[in-house]
């Protein structure tokens, strides 16, 4: 079947498998290896991206429904070379150490953010319960969210 | 002076990771690409009785299909274990089973295919009739009577034997003991989990007659040794073996995997580039696991709470077959930790390497030493509260004292330095120990469960003289390699044998190379994990990579600073000896004329040209270091936590979490501190909620992140971190491992803090993870 779907700005029509999933469309077929696949139940939050604004886990979310959707990728959150805030915060808090999770956290980050531009520590918390790290112990990816919260106004 | 050493650099890797272009295997594209699929066992321990693979041949996309046997016959070897204690018992493991299949998740065919979801549809559409046999699960209980016998080669399912200490000395501890405190206890089965599943893909060049692997590995040279030597047969000067960007390992990706045999050996087979992408639940079936050890532990003490004698007997489940360097975690890297931070005299210990039809077990964050952690921590409280002594006392009263480092334990190592008074002083002031134990007073008034745990713990990190190692049943020796390459115009090329999968080497190794050299942290570029481009490697584990390492790095940088001398000594017409090096400038001079110098990139663009070196110097700026560590070194650390549980549901909850370690010179503190709150974290997670538990039917219970319970962010305050360093004095840079000490603390300072928090409850010991269902149970008996 076909499918439109607009990722980071760029327009892409592709003809796909019914059950292709939207995580596997952007990594094989538009070859955007930024969103990483860590489980097989949407539990660890890696591939999460945004879809028409919200975080989604594109693994759990299959290319046709995208269909006609905009989609935004790690590969696509720095504006004209300039990191976004989240990303710096992560860069500055040494929120990452293997960097496997990092791009659905920064997403995920994102989104929190959006819709709550000053969390508290707590609400932080809780707004990564979707997304797993094994590396960082979670703390410094809280202070990288708190460093973005703070220097994004 | 150091410049960059010692700094809180920002990571110089982390561009490439928040924008999204990490290199994992996984995102490899190659032309023409084939993908691999493979069709495991659905039973614990089962004959293979037929195999058909004629519907899945003949899919649509389907390229080909392979068994077992057919690998066999194409010339595979079986996967080896680089690690044998005397006696040690081996079963036979292949990269795809012929005839009997041992766990869940033991492979027993390949397919290859156009994509992966076509490869995933043949793999179902695969065969296989089994004649399930008996299943033995247990460490402890597949050694007993009546158990099935489960290789022909290994009576009653034990490989090996294993004992380490004084055991007269241990005996005569307890015929004259005035006290004894004793626990059987159970340090579960848990599930590596790193983030990125295993993967790996190949390409073969037919007319180069070469092979070119990437894998998710923390150590490519030595895969490319087992490759080579045992399972794949092409020789290591045909094979190159690349581990990219790797998305964590704690130990699961050090060993030598069947998908690493199977991927390029279908590679060269079809002619094709292959790869293998492991799903999380393939990762949960068939990553190496870690701990599962059943033990008793016996501590004899003095009334005064002096400790005399320790016994342990330990079973400890290896899992279907050996891992590669399974039998090493619970000897060398267990038994040789029981003395804890402690002056014990009579110490022994015990070890039964038993076989089950379990997913293998193998190296898992800390390796032997948060279970001896675990086990020692936890006696010392049992005893304290037998004895009715504050935990902190006791421990204090038993410390090996500063003045008597470097010190020989009765159970084979050597502690290289430490301060464990000084330590517990950090720690204890952090944590306000004394005001944490009135407040808990005070709650308990209330009617407040609420706990107090304090843990001492030691970690032996660095392995090993590699000479210790052969003696101890090694395969392979434990230096590390580091090439430096100054090139024509000034800029530094490192290529280490160290691996980075998350631990920052990019940023760290150039502080130490720039310190070297006195040239900036930018000019230095860190090449890793490629034997096409690095001579050699054993990788990382053990927290062995700035000690080990970063040591060899220091070797050869003085090497190139000596070999520069003589070039610019030469060019200023100066004796060497005359000769100085600024570090802050990397500009050598000559001494007191600190205007006749010479900087790097003039030497090295000299040494380059050969119009003007020294008679008989050879060209270049390029030099190799080799550095075997002396010892280990061992990193300890107070660990203090306040836990408070519900009354009601049996949740715990962390209050407050304080890290104290001592992990000898620190070269990037905001690194240090990052590896030692992501190990707290994971330590957490053993003592809480991980579990990867079996049926009796061998089936692992946990087999995704829907049922595995790994830490997430919520159930954490932040973690407070504070330090003490005295050097190791046997590295260069007095480093200690900094990797392992989090993990290896944290589960068993949570374990006495629960434990702590029931003493009113009359409760001595429960066995994690220390569920709510576990804990209310305690409360409710």
């Amino acid at each position: 079947m076909n499918v439109t779907i607009t990722v980071n700005g760029m327009k892409h029509t592709r003809d796909v498998e019914p059950r292709l999933l939207l995580a596997h469309f952007l990594r094989d077929t538009l070859g955007l290896t930024g969103t990483n696949v860590g489980c097989d139940t949407s539990q660890c939050g890696s591939c999460t991206v945004l879809l028409d604004g919200h975080a989604v886990k594109s693994c759990t979310v299959l290319a046709a429904q995208a269909d006609g959707s905009e989609v935004t990728t790690i590969e696509g959150l720095a504006e004209d070379g300039k990191l976004h805030i989240v990303q710096e915060g992560f860069w500055e808090k040494h929120g990452l150490q293997c960097g496997f999770c990092t791009p659905g956290m920064i997403i995920t980050a994102v989104d929190l953010l959006n819709h709550n531009p000053h969390p508290t520590e707590a609400e932080i918390r809780h707004g990564l319960e979707g997304n797993i790290c094994r590396c960082t112990g979670y703390q410094n990816i809280v202070k990288a969210i708190q460093y973005a919260a703070e220097k994004g106004g | 002076m150091s410049k960059y050493v010692g700094t809180s650099i920002k990571r110089r890797e982390d561009p490439r990771f928040i924008q999204g272009k990490g290199s994992y295997v996984a995102n490899l594209s190659l032309p023409n690409l084939a993908y691999v699929a493979i069709k495991r066992s659905p039973y614990a321990h089962a004959k293979i009785k037929s195999i058909n693979t004629k519907k899945a041949a003949k899919m649509a996309g389907v390229l080909a299909v392979f068994t077992g046997q057919d690998l066999i016959d194409g010339g595979v070897g079986k996967l080896p274990c680089g690690w044998l204690v005397p006696n040690t018992k081996v079963p036979t493991r292949w990269p795809l089973m012929p005839d009997e299949v041992h766990h869940v998740g033991d492979g027993v065919v390949a397919v290859v295919a156009e994509n992966r979801y076509i490869a995933e549809d043949a793999v179902d559409a695969v065969e296989v009739d089994y004649e399930a046999l008996p299943v033995s699960i247990g460490a402890k209980k597949t050694t007993e009577p009546g158990a099935p016998q489960l290789h022909p080669d290994v009576p009653n399912n034990v490989s090996y034997t294993w004992a380490i200490g004084d055991k007269p000395a241990m005996e005569e501890a307890f015929k004259n003991a005035e006290h004894i405190a004793e626990l059987d206890l159970i340090n579960q089965r848990l599930i590596p989990t790193a983030m990125e599943p295993r993967a790996c893909a190949a390409q073969w060049n037919a007319q180069m007659e070469e092979m070119t692997v990437w894998t998710t590995s923390q150590n490519p040279h030595p895969i490319r040794l087992l490759l080579s030597a045992f399972t794949l047969g092409i020789p290591e000067n045909k094979l190159r073996v690349i581990s990219p960007d790797v998305g964590g390992g704690f130990g699961s990706k050090i060993f030598h995997y069947p998908e690493e045999v199977i991927v390029p050996w279908i590679a060269r087979k079809i002619n094709r580039p292959t790869k293998w992408v492991a799903t999380r639940t393939e990762a949960s079936l068939t990553d190496s696991q870690g701990r599962d050890h059943v033990t008793n532990v016996r501590l004899a003490l003095k009334k005064d709470g002096t400790f005399t004698g320790l016994h342990v007997k330990t079973w400890a489940d290896q899992g279907a077959y050996l891992s590669t360097f399974a039998p090493l975690i619970p000897t060398a890297l267990y038994l040789t930790l029981l003395s804890g931070l402690y002056k014990i005299k009579g110490i022994y210990g015990e070890v039964w390497g038993t076989l089950t039809n379990t997913v293998p077990v193998d190296a898992y964050r800390g390796a032997g030493r948060p279970e001896a952690a675990y086990l020692v921590e936890r006696i010392v409280d049992v005893a304290a509260q037998e004895l009715k002594m504050d935990p902190a006392d006791i421990r204090r009263k038993n410390f090996i004292s500063k003045e008597e480092f470097p010190y020989q334990t009765p159970v084979a190592f050597l502690y290289d330095s430490g301060d464990y008074h000084a330590l517990f002083d950090k720690a204890m002031q952090m944590a306000d120990y004394a005001g944490m134990r009135k407040a808990q007073a005070e709650a308990r008034k209330q009617g407040k469960v609420v706990g107090v745990g304090i843990v001492g713990c030691i970690e032996a990190s660095g392995p090993a003289p590699s000479k210790v190692a052969g003696a101890l049943g090694s395969a392979v020796g434990f230096w590390e390699s580091a090439g430096l390459r100054v090139h024509p115009t000034g800029k530094v090329s490192l290529y280490t044998g160290s691996h980075s999968h998350g631990q920052g080497h990019e940023t760290t190794f150039a502080q130490i190379v720039a310190d070297e050299l006195g040239v900036g942290v930018e000019d230095v570029e860190v090449i890793h994990g490629d034997t096409g481009r690095i001579p050699f490697g054993m990788g990382s584990y053990g927290s062995r990579s700035t000690s080990v390492g970063g040591s060899a790095i220091v070797m050869a940088a003085r090497k190139l600073r000596a070999k520069a001398m003589k070039i610019a000594a030469h060019q200023l017409e100066a004796a060497v000896e005359d000769m100085a090096f600024d570090q802050d400038t990397g500009k050598i001079y000559v001494k007191g004329s600190p205007s006749k110098s010479k900087a790097w990139g003039e030497v090295a663009f000299a040494a380059y040209t050969a119009h003007n070196l020294p008679d008989g110097l050879e060209p270049g700026l390029d030099e190799n270091a080799f550095y075997d560590p002396a010892n280990f070194t061992f990193p300890n650390s107070c660990h203090i936590v306040q836990v408070e549980i519900d009354r009601e549901t049996g949740q715990v909850q962390i209050q407050r979490y304080v890290a104290a370690d001592d992990v000898g010179k620190v070269i990037n503190p905001l690194i240090v501190d990052g590896q030692i709150v992501g190990g707290v974290v994971q330590g957490v997670g053993q003592a809480l909620w991980e579990e990867g538990a079996y049926d009796e039917n061998g089936q692992l219970l946990a087999q995704n992140l829907m049922e595995y319970a790994v830490p997430h962010a919520e159930a954490f305050p932040m973690i407070e971190t504070g330090r003490i360093e005295t050097a190791s004095p046997h590295n260069p840079l007095g480093v200690k491992g900094a990797g392992e000490m989090g993990t290896i603390a944290s589960t068993v300072a949570v374990a006495n803090a629960v434990m702590d928090a029931l003493q009113p409850f009359g409760v001595k010991h429960i066995e994690m993870p220390l569920t709510p269902e576990k804990v209310w149970k305690a409360m409710n008996k």
